[in-house]
């Protein structure tokens, strides 16, 4: 299903929730739809669910005008943080739910196939209440794709789990939605999610929608620095930077040589990312000396934050390591890996990611 | 400041638990034990984190230490003296819960100086204590604000402040204390955490089932599931060699692949393919017959053709992750991921390549056991 907004604007009193944007959906693909909290993700979607009309602007699915079509008249499926399920109907009538609404045949063989891909198998027989929180999530995951509606929308629906729980059927909803035919649109805060799912992402930031395109193409050349900021975990570090012959410098002299466009001057800001930052040196390296204020350790990485000269840096290393508070780090980067933006904020250059692939 | 520390804490303690307990009166199976049999001992000056899913036992382990929940066998003991049957109060504890736990009607110089009135300290000694406290945790701009208006990061750091101000306690309990504090913020106050921890040698114990949380806060990780403490050890510990299978999956993410695998001779079989073990695997597990192999993804190696310790694989997928690729494959029916870095050449979806599984890094368990 085709799935377009145009021009949609959301007001609420004196506050503007979402301003003008313009978005088509690609036609049967996942799109992340990417934003901190109150960056207007939830209006967004309740917009293209038809929970809500925008002010002004138009919805279309398919073509057709349905700006004004309650939800009730639209073939959604939604699916929210909070774990929603029918209380007093069992498993298995909450998955068979839609299914019977709308007189499908063979409701025992899809229920149970849908209840096997999701684990839930074992419980059809009991009541929500029974099952932990996870289990009534894909309880709630399983009612929504039981639709087998056109559109299904996922509103930060693994927010509430563990992490690990998280992981586990975040890969899994990944590989439904592959093999479904529905145009998905799944809302999350965090970038790795959006990575990990792949398909498409749509950056939203204050009610703004700031870019849209295939994920890893939006990742990899953020149109500006806000989007850099919104999908990069930890942000990306942003150092103040003006442009000299044959390069950039950094407020404590510290230059960089990058091909810098014609138009750029000073106000210019250099983006590392975190991952871009090490502490083994390679030939040609800019090297930026610190003090480590924390070394955060995720499991698979350690995230170090240093003060420095130039600015607060955060360096993402693979695997744990030890570093003792106020210890000295030298943070290596290759200059080609910068990111560069001018003093509107665009972006002026990204790395050449071509250099890295084969 | 550490002078003045180490002087005033006499009252601190080493803690022995050698207990189970059941909320069933009459527990029979392992399922019916919140926490079973258990023999622990947390350090005088030590920061500890208790980490698993939710339902593990580390609250009801929190609990028992606090004196809110008595085991129902075994003891207790600081200092080698059974407290087992006494309150909080009179074990001298600390507590920060998931949700600030203040007075809006004070200041928050009033609410750090509280529990310090309540023990009767000179209001000289009380006015030093607020001071440090507030200083380590950027409060001292607000000491003469109401709490009432502040926001929840701030209230709950005033809770924070108001579990450390006292340097006569045993120990200090923490329970999930970040949940409320913005993501962005978090970094700082797992920091200031730290930074207290080696100012004052409090002994410190920290709940969560958030890794990130435990790794970077505790020296030593207490990695809890079905009410069994599977492992003890320092964040490289859990993540270089996993003593217990539900280590290796539990921390890091994506955890560790896990292959079955049968040991003949020198050689490891898997999937029907035989490798050629290096000779102190052969030492440690010549008698082991079936095994479990464990590879973190950051130690699976991939390459387009045969290698010694590699096993041939289909790809599923590749994923960009951003920072690294994910490399997805199959062997036989089995997932095995290998991450990768995001210089190396990355194989697409329906390649064969070649998944190294056997290096230094590699742990084999029987029974979820680490065995080498």
């Amino acid at each position: 299903m085709a799935l377009e907004l145009a021009d949609i604007v959301l007001r609420v009193g004196a506050a503007t929730y979402l301003y003008s944007m313009s978005l088509r959906l690609e036609p049967g693909a996942l799109t992340v739809v990417l934003g901190a909290t109150q960056s207007g993700k939830t209006s967004l979607l309740r917009i293209m669910a038809g929970l809500d009309a925008p002010t002004s602007g138009r919805v279309l699915m398919d073509g057709a005008d349905v700006t004004r079509v309650p939800v009730r008249r639209r073939d959604v499926a939604m699916v929210y943080q909070q774990f929603i399920n029918y209380p007093s109907m069992t498993v298995f009538g909450n998955i068979a739910s839609p299914l019977a609404l709308r007189g499908a045949p063979n409701i025992d063989s899809r229920v149970a196939e849908l209840a096997r891909k999701l684990h839930i198998d074992a419980y059809l027989d009991r009541l929500p209440a029974e099952l932990s929180g996870g289990q009534q999530q894909r309880v709630a995951l399983a009612r929504a794709l039981a639709k087998s509606a056109p559109l299904t929308l996922l509103d930060e629906p693994l927010v509430n789990l563990d992490y690990k729980l998280r992981e586990e059927l975040r890969e899994e909803l990944a590989q439904l939605f592959a093999a479904s035919d529905s145009t998905v649109v799944y809302a999350t805060t965090e970038p790795t999610e959006a990575l990990l799912l792949g398909g498409f992402t749509a950056v939203l930031d204050a009610g703004e929608l700031l870019q849209y395109g295939r994920t890893a193409d939006v990742y990899h050349h953020p149109k500006s620095i806000r989007v850099a900021r919104a999908f990069n975990d930890p942000p990306m570090n942003l150092v103040e930077a003006r442009a000299v012959a044959g390069g950039i410098v950094f407020r404590d002299g510290l230059r960089l040589p990058l091909r810098v466009p014609a138009a750029a001057e000073s106000g210019l800001t250099v983006g590392v990312r975190a991952s871009a930052l090490r502490v083994s040196p390679r030939p040609g390296d800019i090297t930026i000396e610190g003090d480590v204020q924390l070394a955060e350790i995720s499991g698979s990485d350690t995230f170090v934050h240093a003060a420095t000269a130039i600015a607060p840096l955060v360096a993402q290393l693979t695997g744990v390591h030890r570093f003792d508070l106020g210890a000295r780090v030298n943070l290596h980067f290759q200059p080609t890996e910068s990111y560069l933006f001018g003093s509107n904020g665009e972006l002026l250059l990204a790395p050449d990611r071509a250099a890295h692939l084969h | 400041m550490r002078r003045i520390a180490q002087h005033t804490c006499t009252d601190m303690a080493r803690i022995d638990l050698d207990l189970a307990h059941s909320y069933k009166p009459l527990p029979a199976r392992d399922a019916d034990y919140a926490l079973l049999p258990l023999a622990m001992t947390f350090d005088d000056g030590g920061a500890y984190a208790l980490l698993g899913p939710s339902g593990c036992g580390k609250t009801t382990m929190l609990n028992i230490i606090s004196g809110l929940v008595a085991p129902s066998q075994g003891t207790v003991r600081f200092d080698g003296e059974d407290v087992t049957s006494r309150t909080p109060q009179q074990r001298n504890i600390a507590q920060v819960f998931q949700f600030p736990v203040i007075y809006d009607t004070m200041t928050v110089a009033e609410n750090l100086a509280f529990p310090l009135r309540n023990r009767r300290m000179p209001a000289e000694r009380i006015g030093q204590r607020v001071g440090v406290v507030a200083e380590m945790l950027e409060l001292t701009a607000q000491l003469p604000q109401r709490a009432a208006g502040l926001s929840a990061d701030v209230k709950q750091k005033i809770s924070l402040g108001r579990g450390l101000v006292r340097n006569d306690v045993s120990a200090v309990l923490f329970d999930e204390p970040l949940t409320v504090i913005d993501p962005h913020l978090k970094w700082q106050l797992r920091r200031k955490l730290k930074q207290i921890h080696r100012e004052l040698k409090l002994t410190l114990i920290y709940v969560t089932h958030d890794q990130v949380e435990a790794l970077t806060f505790a020296d030593q990780v207490i990695v809890m599931t079905h009410g069994r403490a599977v492992q003890t050890g320092s964040a490289d510990q859990l993540f270089e060699r996993p003593q217990h299978t539900f280590v290796g999956h539990f921390i890091g993410s994506p955890g560790m692949n896990f292959l079955d695998a049968e040991i003949q001779g020198d050689r490891l079989r898997i999937d029907g393919v035989d490798l050629q073990m290096t000779a102190d695997s052969i030492a440690a597990l010549s008698q082991a017959g079936r095994v479990t192999l464990g590879v973190r993804p950051e130690y699976v190696t991939v390459s387009d053709s045969a290698r010694p310790g590699a096993m041939s694989a289909q790809v599923v997928k590749a994923q960009d992750i951003g920072t690294h690729w994910m490399v997805t494959g199959k062997i036989g029916e089995r997932v095995v991921r290998a991450r990768v870095s995001s210089g190396a050449a990355v194989p697409g979806a329906g390649d064969t390549v070649w998944l190294g599984l056997l290096g230094p890094h590699t742990c084999f368990y029987k029974d979820d056991r680490l065995l080498a």
